[in-house]
C-alpha cells in the first residue's frame, strides 16, 4: 500500500518541554489513521508541525513520496493538506462562504467571485452530506454544523490528507455517528484522515490504524483490528487508564445547595441554562455529565456568582445567594474551582502567597485597617504549599511559573483550605498528567468524608463516573435525567447525553 | 533554506537588575541618536552634551531649575503609574492638571483671611479635587458604557486648555490687567520656598511624600492589591470578588487628583497665578515618566528627574550653543521607543550570533 | 442683529464649503485608519504621522518649489513614522497605545526640532507656493451646490473620490476579506495561509501614507506653511471618526463631515463677528467627539482582535 505521508525523527522542543521526541509517523492512502495520547503527549504538536505551524528542530516529512519542508500553512495547503482544529479556525462574523474561499479566493479582476464558490460548495456539500448553507453567518450555526464548515474548507483546497483535531470533544453521540459517516465517505473517496483523540471507543470504531503517543514518543504503531481498548489504554499511559478512586459509601446529611428553576443567558443573550433544579445534601458528590457546551459553563458561573440570573434561586447553607456577588457566596459557605485555570482561578502575575489569598484578601486574618497583612499572608502561602505538595522554589514566584498541575494544586489548595461546606469543581483535571489527577481526585474525596457537598461539573465520563455517588446528565441547560451510583450504566448516560431519552 | 532563527523565548523571564540594565542600554541608544540630530545641526555633540549635562545636573541654578520642572512630572507621573497598574489609560493628564491649576488657583485667591497652615493644604485638595472631577468624567464613561478612555481623555486636554483660556481672558482675569491671565494667589496659599530667592518650592517635597505614599498604597494595602489585580486579569479579580467598577472609578479619581496637584503645585509653587500654557506637555511627559520609571513610584522619582534635566539642559543648549531645545521631547520620545524595543531581551535571548557561527562553521 | 448677519446664503455657503473643506484632511487619516483597525491594529500614532508628514511635506514643496512632489514627501514622511510603530508593534508585539503615544511625542519633538535647525526662528516664516481651487467645470456654476461641492482644491475632491473606491477595496475585494480575517481572528486567517504580519504591515503603512498625507494638505495646501503641533488634535479626532463611523470609509465620510461642520461653524461665526467666546466654539469638535463616542459605544463592536498583538508560541 502506498504511504501518502512519512514524518521521520520528527524533534520539537519548547522552553522546558520536549514536545515531540524523535517520532515516525505515517499515513497510508485512503486510511483512517488515529493519533491517540493523553493531554500534553505531543498529538497537537506534531500535528501543527505538519501543517506548517511550527518548525521542529529535527526531522524529515515526506509527502506523496517527496522530502517536503513545511514553513507555513499556505505551503501544506498547497501540498493538499487540510486541518480541522480542535479550536476552530473560523471568522464569526463571515458567512460560510467567505470562510471557505478565504486564502484562495476566486476573482474576476479584484472583485470577489463568490457565484463560483458557493455553487461549488453546494455540490461539496451535497457530494458528502454535509448539507450546509452557503450563506449562513458562521457564529449563528450550531457547533456541529460549525466543525462541517471546517471540513469544506479542507475539501475546497482538494486535501489528499485531512488532520481531525479532537473533533468530538464538542459534539453530542449523534453529531458524532454524523460525523464518522463523513469520514467514512471521505475515505471511500480515497482521502487519508489523520484522527487525533484520546477517546479509545471513539478510535475504536473509526479507525484502520492506530500510534499511540506518550510524552512526546511513539508507543507503538497498530492494527486496529488487532488490538482492544485495554490494551490502547496502557500503552496510552504506561499503567491503567482508569484511576481507582475509593468511594466508600457514606451516610448524607442535610441539603446544602439548592438550585430552584435556575434560568441562565450565555453571552449571546441565548438560554443556556433552561429551568434547572437539582439539590446536594452534605458528604455526596454529585457529578454533572453533558457534552461541552449544554450549559455547563454558564451554570457554574451563575452559581459563583460570576454571571446574572435571569429567573430562580440559589440557596448556600439555606441561605439566598441569587444574584449575589462573589465574595458574598463565598462568605456563606461556597468554595469554587473554576474551570479555567488561567484566566479566573490565579492572576498569574501575582506571586504564589497574594494568590493564596484571592476572595479572602478582605478577610481579617489578611488585612488590617486596610493593609495587607504581609507575614500573616506568606505563613499561610507557606502551608499551602507543604500540605498540596506545590512544586515551587518559594512562595514568591509568579503562578506563571507553575506548572498546569501545581497551578490547578494552588487553586484546590485555596479554595479547599477556606471554611466552606458547599465545593463547586468545573473541569477539575483538564491537561493535567495522571499524577496530578490522582492527587485531585484523593484531594476531592477527602473533601467528601469531610463533609462537604461537592458538585462535579465534567465532561469527562470516566471523571464522573468514579467520582460521584449520583449523576446528573445536563442537556441544553435541563437536566434530563439523574441516576444513582448503583444504577449507572453507560448506554443510558450516552442516550441521555444526547438528549434522545427524557428520564 | 532554513530560516536563521534570531531570538528564542527563555525558560524563566529576566529578573529586576537586568531591566534596569535595559535602560541604561536605551538611554545610551537615545544619546547617540541625539547626536546624530545635533550633527546634523552642524554642532559638536560632545560639545553640546557637556553643555546639557552642566546645565541640567552641575550648576546650580540648573539643579534648582530640575528639581522645580521635574515636580509636576513626579507628581503626575505617580498618577498615570496608578492607572497603567489597573490597566487603564490616564491620556488626559494635560486636562487634569489644568483643572488642578484651576481650582487651586480659585483656592488660592478667593479663600481669604485664612492662616497658612490651612489655606495652603486646602488649595492643594482643591487643585486634585479638580483633576478628579475631569478624570472622573472619561472613568464614567469607560465604565459604565465601556467608551475607550484614551481618546476621552485626549479630547478633554483640548476641552480643558479651552476653557481655561476662556475663564482667563474672561471671568477670570486679573481685575484691570491686561493679559489673559488671573490675580495672584493670596501669600498664604503659597508653597513656601525652600532655600530663597531660588525658585525651588516646597511641591518638591510634597512630591517625594506622595511617591512613599503610593509605594505603600500600591504594594502594602489591599486597595493595592485589588488594583494590581483587575490589572493583571479583570476576570480572575471578578472571580476574586473584587468590585472591579468601584476599583476602576477610584482609580481614575486618584489618578486625577494627582494629576490634579501637580497642576495646583505649578500655581501655588512656580507661576502663582493662572495662564496659558502652564502645562506645555506635562501630562504626557508623565506617562511617559512613568514607563521609563518601570511603572515603580521610587522608578518614577528617578525618571522624573532625569527628564526634567533632559529639558531643563536642552534649554541650556539652546541658549549657549543654538540647538534647539525640541530636541527633549525627540529624545524622550526616543529612550521610551528603544526600551520598548530592548524589552523584548526580558523575555528572549539573542540566538543570531550563535547561530550564524553555528551555520558558518557547518559550511566550512 | 447677528442673526441677519447669519441667516444669508452668503453665510450658510460659505459655512457648507468650509465644512467641506476642513473634513477632508481628518477623513484622509481616518480612512487610513479604518484599514489600519480593521487589520486588528489600533494605531494611536496618527497624530504624530500627519506632523512628520506635514515637515517632510512642506520641506519638499519648499524647497523644490512643486507642491505635488510635497505631498509626495508627505506620504513618505507619515509611512516612516509609521514604519517604527509597525515593527515594535507587530514584530515585537510592543503595546499598540504605549508606543502610539510615545511616537507622537518623539514626532513632534523631531519635526520641530528639524524645522528650527533648517529655518531657525523667523518673523516672517518660509511659505510654499499656494494652492488654487479647482472649479469643476458645468458643475461649479450651479447655483449653492457648486460653490459649495465644485469649487474646492483638488485635494479635497481627491480625498472624497478616495472614500467609494476604499468602501469597495475593504468589502468586496480578495484584498478586502484578506485585511478583515486578520483584524477578526489572526489565528485562523494564518491556517488558510494569509500572512498576518506582512497584512498588517502593509494596513499600518498605508494609514500612516494617509497620515503623511494628510500632514502635508495641512501644511502646503491650507496653511502653506509649518508650525509646530500643527497637527492640532487632528489625528485623535481620525481615531474618533473611524468608531463613529463604524469602521467603515462611508459612514467615516459622513462622521468626518459633522466634525468638519464643527469645526468650520467656529471660523465662520467669528468672521461675521459673533459676540461668542471663541473659545466654546473652538471646544465644538472635541465636544461632538466625545459626544459621538458616548452615543455609539453601545452599537459598534470593532474587529475582534483589534489592539491585540497576535504571536503563537
Amino acid at each position: 500500500m502506498n504511504q501518502i505521508l512519512q514524518m521521520r525523527g520528527i524533534t520539537k522542543h519548547f522552553p522546558g518541554v520536549l514536545a515531540n521526541d524523535h517520532i515516525d509517523f505515517d499515513v497510508n492512502e485512503g486510511e483512517i489513521h488515529a493519533l491517540l495520547g493523553e493531554n500534553g503527549s505531543g498529538k497537537t504538536t506534531l500535528m501543527n508541525i505538519l501543517y506548517g505551524l511550527y518548525q521542529p528542530q529535527e526531522g524529515i516529512i515526506i509527502f506523496d513520496g517527496k522530502e517536503v519542508k513545511i514553513n507555513s500553512p499556505l505551503q501544506s495547503i498547497e501540498l493538499k493538506i487540510g486541518m480541522v482544529h480542535q479550536h476552530f479556525m473560523l471568522i464569526p462574523v463571515f458567512t460560510v462562504v467567505e470562510n471557505v474561499i478565504l486564502g484562495i479566493e476566486a476573482e474576476k479582476g479584484i472583485k470577489l467571485d463568490l457565484d463560483k464558490a458557493r455553487e461549488e460548495i453546494r455540490h461539496l456539500s451535497h457530494e458528502f452530506g454535509l448539507d450546509v448553507d452557503p450563506d449562513a453567518i458562521v457564529w449563528q450555526l450550531p457547533v456541529g454544523m460549525q466543525q462541517r464548515v471546517e471540513i469544506l474548507k479542507a475539501l475546497y483546497r482538494g486535501a489528499k490528507l485531512l488532520i481531525l483535531d479532537e473533533p468530538t470533544a464538542v459534539l453530542t453521540p449523534q453529531e458524532i455517528n454524523d460525523l464518522f459517516k463523513i469520514l467514512r465517505d471521505m475515505r471511500s473517496h480515497g482521502t487519508s484522515i489523520i484522527f487525533i483523540s484520546h477517546k479509545l471507543n471513539e478510535v475504536m470504531s473509526i479507525s484502520d490504524r492506530v500510534t499511540i503517543l506518550n510524552r512526546g514518543k511513539v508507543i507503538h504503531t497498530v492494527n486496529t483490528k488487532d488490538t482492544s481498548p485495554s490494551e490502547l489504554a496502557r500503552m496510552m499511559v504506561g499503567r491503567e487508564v482508569f484511576l481507582h478512586v475509593d468511594l466508600i459509601s457514606q451516610e448524607t446529611g442535610d441539603i446544602k445547595l439548592k438550585v430552584e428553576n435556575l434560568k441562565v443567558l450565555n453571552d449571546k443573550k441565548l438560554i443556556a441554562v433552561n429551568d434547572l433544579s437539582l439539590e446536594l445534601r452534605s458528604g455526596e458528590i454529585l457529578g454533572i455529565a453533558g457534552v461541552d457546551g449544554n450549559g455547563q459553563s454558564e451554570l457554574s458561573e451563575a452559581l459563583g456568582g460570576l454571571r446574572p440570573i435571569e429567573s430562580g434561586k440559589v440557596f448556600v447553607n439555606g441561605v439566598n445567594v441569587t444574584n449575589k456577588r462573589p465574595e458574598i457566596i463565598t462568605q456563606c459557605g461556597m468554595s469554587y474551582v473554576p474551570q479555567d485555570r488561567k484566566k479566573h482561578g490565579v492572576v498569574i502575575d501575582f506571586s504564589l502567597a497574594e494568590n493564596s489569598i484571592l476572595r479572602s484578601h478582605k478577610s481579617k486574618e489578611f488585612s488590617a485597617n486596610g493593609f495587607s497583612r504581609k507575614t500573616k499572608i506568606n505563613e499561610y502561602a507557606d502551608d499551602l504549599i507543604k500540605k498540596f505538595d506545590i512544586r515551587t522554589p518559594n512562595s514568591q514566584v509568579h503562578a506563571k511559573t507553575l506548572s498546569g498541575g501545581n497551578m490547578q494544586k494552588l487553586i484546590c489548595a485555596r479554595e479547599f483550605s477556606r471554611p466552606h461546606e458547599v465545593l463547586i469543581v468545573v473541569q477539575p483535571t483538564r491537561g493535567l498528567d495522571v499524577a496530578a489527577m490522582e492527587f485531585i481526585y484523593s484531594s476531592l474525596v477527602d473533601e467528601r468524608s469531610r463533609g462537604t457537598a461537592i458538585l462535579l461539573i465534567s465532561t469527562e465520563l470516566d471523571e464522573v463516573f468514579s467520582l460521584s455517588d449520583r449523576i446528573a446528565v445536563i442537556y441544553e441547560g435541563k437536566i434530563v435525567g439523574e441516576l444513582a451510583r448503583e444504577n449507572f450504566n453507560t448506554e443510558q448516560i450516552g442516550l441521555l447525553m444526547a438528549g434522545s431519552v427524557t428520564h | 533554506m532554513k530560516k536563521i532563527q534570531i531570538i528564542e523565548k527563555r525558560e524563566q523571564p529576566r529578573g529586576r537588575l537586568f531591566s534596569l540594565l535595559l535602560i541604561g542600554i536605551s538611554l545610551v541608544i537615545a544619546l547617540l541618536f541625539g547626536a546624530i540630530l545635533i550633527l546634523l545641526a552642524n554642532k559638536n555633540p560632545i560639545e553640546a552634551y557637556k553643555s546639557l549635562f552642566y546645565g541640567a545636573f552641575i550648576r546650580k541654578s540648573g539643579i534648582i531649575e530640575t528639581l522645580v520642572k521635574g515636580t509636576p512630572l513626579l507628581i503626575a507621573g505617580l498618577g498615570m503609574v496608578i492607572a497603567f497598574k489597573a490597566n487603564l489609560w490616564n491620556s488626559g493628564g494635560e486636562g487634569q492638571i489644568y483643572f488642578g491649576a484651576l481650582f487651586a488657583t480659585i483656592a488660592g485667591i478667593y479663600f481669604k483671611g485664612l492662616p497658612a497652615y490651612i489655606h495652603l493644604p486646602l488649595a492643594i485638595i482643591a487643585g486634585g479635587i479638580g483633576g478628579c472631577i475631569w478624570a472622573f468624567i472619561p472613568g464614567l464613561f469607560k465604565v459604565y458604557l465601556n467608551v475607550n478612555e484614551v481618546i476621552v481623555n485626549l479630547m478633554m486636554n483640548y476641552i480643558a486648555t479651552f476653557f481655561i483660556a476662556y475663564l482667563c481672558q474672561g471671568p477670570l482675569s486679573e481685575p484691570g490687567g491686561f493679559m489673559p491671565q488671573t490675580a495672584r494667589v493670596a501669600e498664604t496659599a503659597m508653597l513656601p520656598l525652600i532655600a530663597p530667592p531660588a525658585r525651588l518650592h516646597a511641591g518638591v517635597i510634597l512630591g517625594l511624600i506622595l511617591a512613599v505614599i503610593m509605594y505603600i498604597i500600591l504594594f502594602k494595602t489591599t486597595l493595592g492589591y485589588e488594583i494590581r489585580a483587575i490589572g493583571f486579569n479583570l476576570s480572575a479579580s471578578e472571580y476574586g470578588g473584587i468590585k472591579s467598577k468601584k476599583i476602576m472609578l477610584t482609580v481614575f479619581a486618584i489618578s486625577g487628583f494627582l494629576t490634579g496637584i501637580a497642576g495646583a503645585g505649578e500655581i501655588l509653587g512656580v507661576h502663582y497665578r493662572l495662564m496659558d500654557g502652564i502645562s506645555n506637555g506635562y501630562g504626557f511627559n508623565a506617562m511617559v515618566v512613568a514607563i521609563l520609571g518601570r511603572l515603580h513610584p521610587i522608578g518614577i522619582i528617578a525618571s522624573s528627574f532625569l527628564f526634567s534635566g533632559l529639558q531643563v539642559g536642552a534649554a541650556q543648549m539652546q541658549r549657549v550653543m543654538q540647538i534647539p531645545n525640541s530636541i527633549s521631547d525627540a529624545l524622550q520620545g526616543f529612550v521610551i521607543l528603544c526600551l520598548i524595543a530592548v524589552d523584548i531581551f526580558m523575555e528572549y535571548d539573542l540566538v543570531l550570533f550563535k547561530n550564524l557561527k553555528q551555520i558558518s562553521r557547518q559550511s566550512s | 442683529m447677528v442673526l441677519d448677519r447669519i441667516l444669508t446664503l452668503t453665510f450658510i455657503v460659505n459655512l457648507l464649503a468650509a465644512t467641506i473643506r476642513s473634513a477632508a484632511p481628518i477623513l484622509l487619516s481616518a480612512l487610513g485608519e479604518i484599514y489600519t483597525e480593521k487589520s486588528g491594529v489600533c494605531n494611536i500614532g496618527v497624530e504624530g504621522q500627519i506632523l512628520c508628514g506635514a515637515l517632510t511635506g512642506f520641506l519638499a514643496a519648499y524647497f523644490t518649489g512643486s507642491n505635488l512632489f510635497g505631498f509626495v514627501m508627505g506620504m513618505a514622511g507619515g509611512l516612516l513614522m509609521s514604519l517604527l510603530f509597525a515593527f515594535l508593534t507587530v514584530t515585537l508585539n510592543a503595546d499598540q497605545i504605549v508606543v502610539g503615544v510615545t511616537v507622537n511625542i518623539f514626532a513632534a519633538g523631531l519635526t520641530s526640532f528639524i524645522y528650527r535647525v533648517i529655518f531657525g526662528v523667523t518673523i516672517f516664516p518660509p511659505a510654499t507656493k499656494p494652492m488654487k481651487e479647482i472649479f469643476i467645470k458645468g458643475l461649479s456654476d450651479i447655483p449653492i451646490i457648486g460653490q459649495v461641492f465644485f469649487q474646492q482644491k483638488p485635494y479635497v475632491y481627491f480625498v472624497f473620490l478616495l472614500v467609494p473606491f476604499l468602501s469597495y477595496l475593504l468589502f468586496k475585494t480578495t484584498v478586502g476579506l484578506k485585511i478583515r480575517s486578520v483584524g477578526e481572528n489572526p489565528l485562523a486567517a494564518e491556517t488558510v495561509g494569509i500572512p498576518v504580519r506582512l497584512i498588517r504591515y502593509c494596513c499600518i503603512l498605508f494609514g500612516g501614507a494617509c497620515a503623511g498625507l494628510t500632514g502635508a494638505f495641512l501644511s502646503i495646501a491650507q496653511l502653506t506653511r509649518f508650525m509646530d503641533n500643527m497637527a492640532g488634535g487632528r489625528g485623535f479626532i481620525a481615531l474618533a471618526i473611524v468608531i463613529f463611523g463604524q469602521y467603515n470609509p462611508t459612514k467615516a465620510a459622513a462622521a468626518a463631515l459633522i466634525f468638519g461642520f464643527a469645526d468650520s461653524l467656529q471660523t465662520c461665526l467669528q468672521a461675521v463677528g459673533l459676540k461668542f467666546p471663541e473659545q466654546f466654539l473652538r471646544m465644538a469638535p472635541y465636544l461632538v467627539t466625545i459626544l459621538a463616542m458616548v452615543l455609539v459605544s453601545k452599537s459598534v463592536s470593532g474587529p475582534a482582535s483589534l489592539s491585540k498583538p497576535y504571536y503563537k508560541e
